[in-house]
């Protein structure tokens, strides 16, 4: 079965929730930076990038990671979405990074990015912010900003759907999988 | 992609090529990092298997494979035990005995990559065949003609040289006439095989005809060896007939890239100032092999699934 769970500018609540969290976590404005993990943590790190800008005056750099290559499941799963291109045209050394996803489950999408992030370069810190956390994860992973907290099966898929890539604003529950 | 195997051109759909040429892209991004690498072929390893000597080509495969984290392991042919009188078949069930999870392969015969991927059940990669195929080359080719132009369908592509021996060529005409581009071709006529029309490329009598309004002039590599030999005439008359000059590149459309598979002979097919002018590709091709080898080599490792542990006990009983 589908549901919404979450809808049109209900959406946009979570997101300024997690903008709010961040400020209130990062210490110093300046060396901000943030990086959306493709496909949908790409439009949600640019609404927050908005947000932030605006409280604290900047134009922080932001940058896109697409983490298939850093994957460790390709036996697994036999592969294989698109692979997409990363975007970071800064360098990150000595950079507070904000790293943007849509849903958090396992981990082990953050994992990978973790790891990715450390072939660019040497931040000072890696923060993870994430509209939704469903629970279920395999590795020691927690956020430092969330905007909606669901019980969920393991089996269940929770999709984001954003009006950038998407028709609408919602967050949709598919029980039992798609 | 779903095949076990590239080992040429014409087996590839052309949905195939597009899924390459798009993977390319983003393996191209990873260069510009600190660190150039990637962990996706981590616990992989890698043999290039190398029964004809080359420099470039196996670098290139050998960084390709180092940058996905892949291991690697380079035979060639003077090292190896085919010295010794083992058979093409028994050296790879060797290395396969030792776990090698994805060959690359050259061989001055045509067809040995088909008949050693027949026999084993690990992927192989054609690095070059004889005269036959070189579907990688073609592949990095048709990646850095649409990184300048944006698009394939429809450019005019000047293909001049030795045709008739050279895989280059013949996989660029497979790749680009499959992709949209309509290719004419330039050459001693001695070398220029029979049948060519059939292929549906455009055989000109001269070199102007050939680059006239051409968006890709593509220079092949003379192999010197072939001088003396009736085939051909002598360096100087070839430069004079078919080098490419600068008064004949100006024959060509204004934004129209040079291209030459390497390494080039200057002064015999090229002159220096073209080579090394702002219309070359020549070095864009070298960097755009090693991600266009980074593809291939994750589309074809990655997409053998692994058998699950009930699968495997089932198949062992």
């Amino acid at each position: 079965m589908t549901r919404s769970l979450v809808e049109k500018e209900a959406v946009q609540t979570g997101v300024e929730k997690v903008a709010e969290q961040l400020l209130s976590t990062v210490s110093d404005p300046s060396r901000l930076a943030l990086i959306g993990i493709h496909t949908h943590g790409v439009p949600l790190a640019k609404r927050l990038k908005g947000l932030i800008d605006s409280k604290v005056g900047q134009d922080l750099p932001l940058g896109t990671l697409d983490i298939t290559l850093y994957r460790d499941d390709y036996d697994l799963r036999g592969l294989k979405p698109r692979i997409q291109s990363s975007d970071i045209r800064f360098s990150i050394d000595g950079l507070e990074l904000i790293l943007v996803d849509d849903v958090l489950y396992t981990g082990r999408t953050i994992r990978a990015a973790i790891e990715a992030l450390g072939d660019y370069g040497r931040p000072s810190a890696i923060r993870l912010a994430v509209l939704a956390d469903r629970g279920h994860r395999e590795l020691p992973i927690q956020p430092d900003a969330v905007g909606f907290t669901f019980e969920t099966k393991k089996d269940d898929v929770i999709k984001l759907r954003m009006s950038e890539l998407d028709k609408e604003d919602a967050i949709i529950l598919h029980e039992g999988g798609l | 992609m779903e095949r076990k195997d590239l080992l040429d051109i014409e087996s590839l759909a052309v949905e195939e090529i597009h899924e390459i040429l798009n993977t390319a892209a983003p393996f191209k991004e990873i260069f510009t990092r600190s660190v150039k690498r990637v962990p996706s072929l981590r616990g992989k390893t890698v043999v290039n298997v190398f029964f004809e000597p080359s420099t470039r080509t196996r670098t290139s495969f050998e960084l390709a494979a180092k940058r996905l984290s892949a291991d690697v392991v380079n035979i060639s042919t003077d090292r190896s035990s085919l010295v010794k009188g083992e058979s093409l078949v028994d050296t790879f069930d060797t290395l396969l005995a030792m776990k090698a999870d994805l060959f690359v392969m050259r061989h001055s015969s045509a067809g040995a990559p088909h008949f050693i991927a027949e026999r084993i059940p690990v992927p192989v990669l054609n690095a070059g065949d004889g005269a036959h195929s070189h579907p990688t080359q073609a592949l990095l080719d048709a990646f850095t003609i649409r990184e300048h132009h944006g698009r394939l369908e429809g450019l005019e592509v000047a293909i001049i040289g030795d045709i008739t021996f050279s895989r280059v060529a013949r996989s660029n005409i497979w790749a680009l006439t499959k992709l949209g581009a309509k290719v004419r071709v330039s050459g001693p006529a001695t070398l220029l095989p029979k049948g060519l029309e059939r292929m549906g490329v455009t055989i000109c009598r001269t070199v102007e005809e050939a680059i006239e309004g051409a968006d890709v002039v593509y220079m092949l590599r003379i192999q010197k060896e072939r001088q003396g030999s009736h085939l051909f005439p002598t360096i100087r008359e070839y430069y004079q007939l078919f080098g490419l000059n600068a008064e004949r590149l100006k024959l060509a459309k204004p934004d129209a890239i040079v291209m030459h598979p390497g390494p080039i002979n200057r002064g015999v097919e090229i002159s220096d100032d073209i080579a090394d002018g702002p219309q070359s590709r020549i070095h864009d091709q070298v960097t755009n092999g090693v991600a266009v080898r980074m593809a291939v080599l994750f589309l074809l490792a990655t997409q053998q699934k692994k058998p699950s542990l009930d699968e495997a006990l089932a198949a062992t009983e």
